[in-house]
């Protein structure tokens, strides 16, 4: 894996070393620039990072499948052409973020058997299931919109390798953030029997996007270490809030509304508010108790587990590609 | 051309590649005109130029639009079953690349049916649109052979097939660019290169495939041989295309069939397997006879479009 040349591999350190190390990271981290693979790296960080990156390329490949659910029922071929693109993007976001992980010391195929043995967490949102065409403009809009919300700050995260990727992938949600809010605008503008659809839609993805930030400051118990870090810039509820303001705007100009009669803009806080979300459900699902957890796992086993003798096909070729070679090298040599 | 990731270079060069446009404000930016389906660098032809050149007249013969509607349905039905591999497939990188080939076809599909469409008139007189035809028409309306219908199967069934698609496309598309339809000569000149492409993908698997583990070569052969029976009818002639070969203005099916003989000949012997010895089957689906897999593949497809009939998306 091309990665691996840039793994940064733990290793024995005197002491004065450990020092010197650690001053360099907190002066980094002071100076608010750049970690990259190769640097001394606290253990915790080290872990914290590897964890969220992980667990980040895990919700781009989960994610995948309430969309590729709808392309071959996709309504008309643009809708389809746009939709494959869409999911083929959080492929290559998956592949992204899982070399970003590799370089803080884990392989994919680590990653990847973690996820399958259900070890490892994705983003709770993509145990849903996307039951209408409406839902590809209520993901894209809501779902998506909160992912940008979340991720456009860590373009600036410490770690290197994890900021230049979000570059990339946030370009990319921002597309496809703007294609959802067009499928809902046309469904909205459409007979009722489609607006009704969208309106639907609108209100069963709204309060699981916003549970996409993660639970209320007070019950956060990582995102203090994570600021200081400089891998998270703001609170969860910060975040929250600006999507909801966000929202309020957008969700007018579709002519839809927001299941929320909460929604209010707290002049005294300048921060926008909504109305209580259900975190015993986002427990649940967290827990592994949502509608699809067990549907989304097991569809990304089999695909692992039906695709094994192709890797190993790939594998043994190119093991005995490399063996010609080196014999040809040899001869030559000799 | 699309076959390398999408959106990448593309996108850096056609006015997405600001990330200050697309983070900053997420909808109220950019070219509103945008869409995934526009980002075609250079001025490569898209599906949405032609349709517009129908709308504003551009008429096909009636024999060019029913040997576009053929081409234009292999694509789409491949386009079809490729799409289904998509968060299937044996690794990230092939999600990926089955997801550009399929995309790649339905482009090409996007496009033939649009030009077909100029031909073929609706109920209220308007001309026919890529939709009307992709979601309108029963199965014994489709014109595409049965190759294209075949179910994915497993990895090595799907690249089979993929071999003998991408080796047939790409020198029918080849001789098309001189076609003397000018509409039909500028489709097939994007589709070249894409499916050049596509040739490089499914000839690596294949040696992949038969020089990989006993299983995969194994495999690789079973695919080949449930594959091989609909070769035969791809080079089929007909009056359609001996007529508009004639004119100049399409390729006789018949005289592709000995650069694909000695091209996928050459790769089989690298990948030290034969050529399948198995009966043709009798084919069929130029005329709307079809295998039993079409049907079920335009229920799914069609579901959607045909519960709102006349509803736009």
């Amino acid at each position: 894996m091309a990665a691996q040349n840039l793994q940064s591999v733990p290793v024995e350190l005197s002491p004065e070393e450990e020092a010197a190390g650690k001053a360099t990271f907190d002066r980094i981290i002071a100076e608010d620039s750049r970690i990259e693979p190769k640097d001394w790296m606290p253990p915790a960080y080290r872990k914290t990072l590897l964890r969220q990156i992980s667990q980040h390329a895990h919700s781009e490949i989960i994610g995948m499948q309430p969309e590729a659910n709808w392309i071959t029922r996709a309504p008309s071929l643009k809708r389809k052409a746009i939709l494959m693109a869409k999911v083929q993007d959080e492929a290559g976001h998956g592949l992204y973020l899982y070399s970003a992980a590799e370089t803080l010391g884990q392989t994919r195929d680590e990653m990847m058997d973690a996820l399958i043995a259900g070890k490892a967490r994705y983003s709770s949102i993509f145990n849903y299931p996307a039951l209408t065409w409406a839902d590809m403009g209520a993901i894209g809009w809501l779902v998506d919109g909160a992912a940008i919300c979340n991720q456009v700050p860590l373009c600036r995260a410490s770690y290197g390798p994890y900021g230049r990727a979000m570059v990339r992938i946030c370009k990319e949600e921002s597309f496809h953030q703007r294609q959802g809010f067009e499928i809902l605008l046309e469904l909205s503008n459409g007979t009722p029997a489609q607006k009704q659809m969208a309106q639907d839609a609108v209100n069963r993805w709204y309060a699981p996007a916003l549970m996409m930030f993660g639970p209320p400051d007070d019950d956060s118990p990582n995102s203090r270490q994570s600021m200081a870090w400089n891998i998270k810039r703001f609170s969860n509820d910060e975040l929250r809030s600006r999507f909801v303001g966000m929202m309020v705007e957008q969700v007018r100009v579709l002519g839809l509304t927001l299941p929320d009669d909460q929604v209010r803009f707290n002049e005294d806080t300048k921060k926008w508010e909504h109305g209580p979300l259900d975190w015993h459900e986002f427990q649940e699902v967290l827990a592994g108790r949502g509608p699809c957890n067990a549907q989304r796992l097991e569809r990304r086993r089999e695909a692992h587990d039906d695709g094994a003798w192709v890797r190993e096909a790939a594998a043994a070729y190119a093991a005995k590609q490399q063996a010609k070679q080196s014999m040809t090298t040899k001869e030559y040599a000799a | 051309m699309s076959t390398p990731p999408t959106n990448t270079d593309a996108a850096e060069t056609t006015g997405h590649g600001d990330i200050s446009t697309g983070v900053a404000a997420p909808t109220g930016s950019g070219d509103s005109n945008a869409s995934a389906t526009r980002i075609t660098p250079g001025n490569a032809l898209r599906p949405e130029d032609i349709a517009l050149e129908v709308r504003t007249g551009l008429k096909p013969s009636e024999d060019i639009a029913e040997y576009a509607l053929r081409l234009g349905d292999d694509a789409l039905i491949l386009a079809q079953r490729l799409g289904h591999w998509i968060s299937r497939a044996p690794e990230l990188e092939e999600d990926i690349a089955l997801g550009n080939i399929a995309l790649d076809q339905l482009g090409h599909a996007r496009s033939f049916l649009s030009y077909a469409g100029g031909a073929m008139t609706n109920d209220d007189g308007s001309a026919k649109t890529e939709d009307d035809l992709a979601y309108f028409r029963r199965e014994h309306e489709f014109r595409s052979v049965q190759l294209f219908e075949q179910p994915n199967g497993d990895f090595a069934v799907t690249i089979a097939r993929q071999f003998i698609v991408s080796y047939y496309q790409f020198e029918l598309y080849r001789r098309l660019t001189e076609s003397t339809d000018g509409t039909l000569a500028a489709i097939a000149a994007k589709a070249v290169k894409e499916v050049d492409y596509h040739r490089d993908h499914s000839a690596q698997w294949i040696l992949r495939l038969a020089g990989g583990t006993e299983e995969s070569r194994r495999r690789m052969v079973h695919g080949l041989r449930l594959m091989w029976p609909y070769v035969e009818e791809l080079f089929r002639d007909d009056d359609l295309t001996r007529r508009l070969a004639e004119a100049g203005a399409a390729v006789a099916p018949s005289s592709l069939r000995e650069d694909f003989d000695r091209l996928t000949g050459e790769l089989l012997e690298e990948a030290e397997l034969d050529v399948p010895d198995v009966p043709a089957a009798p084919g069929g689906g130029r005329r709307g006879r079809h295998s039993e897999h079409l049907g079920y593949i335009l229920a799914e497809m069609q579901v959607l479009a045909r519960e709102y009939p006349g509803a736009k998306w």
